[in-house]
């Protein structure tokens, strides 16, 4: 059987949930007899490849640049799966979307004049936090803030295996 | 006795029991979230849905409805699945709902209510409203992003501690529980401070202040022991 072409992409979130992918330990080893990695923040890849089985998006969609990236990915990924509470909930990155966006970066960055509020070096900040399946079709979802080293392997060992990953209970709790 | 079926099993019930309380005693779970025991009930929330087959599949929310001879009720069925699904999701999408920082995350009953619904995402768009948070008590706090409008805390206020501090105001996705007549909590001249409220909450709207998290685990079943402690009116 070929290797399972895997990315992990970072959008709106805390990087948490890669920690928690990280924290497989020696599941690693046996993920990576059956994945090659070709895209992640833990890879020095610039371009997302084409042909990528199965993606991991961490974070919620909070600027243009996720938003663009988002699009390109759902052209390219066969699986994608929103990865965490951000990506499913908007959870956290979602605090501010009951405020102007206006008002959210004045306050951060203390000026009248912030960047965000247009295209400039800094992307575009979307007035709201969205979670993925409000931009493109979701094929899974993975809760949790973050969800925990044991429910990824419990998701992710099925697609590695060809099989379809169904969790349930405890295993669906937010937070 | 009144005899009905549940799900095809025979079961008998009390005059004026409702059909709620004729399926707990057979063993069948149906998900509450307004309901708790000690309160009179309410119907609020919906969860509790139940289908009566002889009533031409007519809906009723099994915590409110008193059982009738020869009633044939469904409990459990896809239909009522994906019903109840929904409901949970409009109660979520309606507020802001983010257990990661939430003083009830780990003991809340909409996150367990989540998990035993099979609740992996919310489908409906989310409403993100502006809400308040009143810290004006001395001893406890109230969080109007987590309330889900179940009436629990009025309910507990008026019926057992008889304070009648809290009640709503507004209408429908605008609804407020509100003390006295919309005065900051703090306030208030008719709360006692007894904290029953708090305790009868079943998310993290109304909590205790200086608690953590993890010691923030509420006993709803209070309620019951302290009415069933004296006769009832």
């Amino acid at each position: 059987m070929p290797k399972l072409r895997v990315a992990t992409v970072w959008f709106s979130g805390c990087s948490g949930c890669h920690m928690s992918f990280l924290d497989l330990d020696e599941r690693l080893l046996e993920f990576a007899e059956r994945a090659e990695l070709v895209f992640s923040p833990v890879a020095d890849v610039k371009e997302f490849p084409d042909d990528v089985d199965l993606v991991l998006i961490e974070g919620a969609v909070g600027n243009s640049e996720h938003l663009h990236q988002l699009l390109e990915i759902r052209k390219k990924a066969k699986i994608l799966v929103a990865f965490g509470d951000c990506a499913v909930t908007g959870n956290v990155p979602s605090l501010r979307n009951p405020l102007p966006r206006e008002e959210v970066l004045e306050a951060v960055y203390a000026t009248a004049d912030p960047p965000g509020l247009e295209e400039g070096e800094v992307p575009k900040l979307l007035p709201q936090a969205l979670p993925l399946h409000a931009v493109v079709p979701v094929d899974y979802f993975l809760p949790g803030c973050p969800p925990s080293a044991d429910r990824i392997w419990k998701f992710l060992r099925p697609i590695l295996l060809g099989q379809k990953p169904a969790l349930s209970g405890p295993d669906l709790k937010f937070g | 006795m009144i005899n009905l079926t549940i799900d095809g099993m025979k079961v008998q019930a009390e005059e004026g029991e409702t059909i709620l309380q004729a399926a707990k005693r057979a063993g069948i779970r149906l998900p509450t979230l307004c309901y708790l025991e000690g309160l009179s009930p309410r119907g609020a929330c919906r969860l509790c849905l139940v289908e009566v087959r002889n009533w031409g599949g007519r809906l009723v929310p099994s915590c409110a409805t008193p059982v009738q001879e020869g009633m044939d009720i469904v409990a459990n069925s896809p239909r009522l699945r994906e019903l109840r699904r929904t409901i949970l999701e409009m109660i979520f999408a309606e507020r802001n709902h983010i257990c990661a920082f939430c003083v009830s995350n780990g003991h809340c009953e909409l996150q367990d209510l989540a998990m035993e619904l099979g609740m992996d995402h919310v489908q409906l768009p989310y409403r993100w409203p502006l809400l308040p948070v009143d810290l004006s008590h001395e001893k406890y706090g109230i969080d109007h992003n987590r309330c889900v409008l179940c009436g629990r805390c009025v309910r507990a206020c008026a019926e057992v501690e008889g304070a009648m501090t809290w009640g709503f105001s507004g209408r429908g996705i605008f609804t407020l529980v509100e003390a006295d007549l919309g005065d900051p909590w703090g306030k208030s001249t008719t709360c006692t401070g007894c904290g029953k409220c708090v305790q009868a909450c079943p998310t993290g709207a109304l909590f205790e202040k200086g608690k953590a998290t993890s010691e923030q685990v509420k006993r709803p079943e209070i309620i019951v022991e302290v009415t069933e402690r004296r006769p009832r009116a």
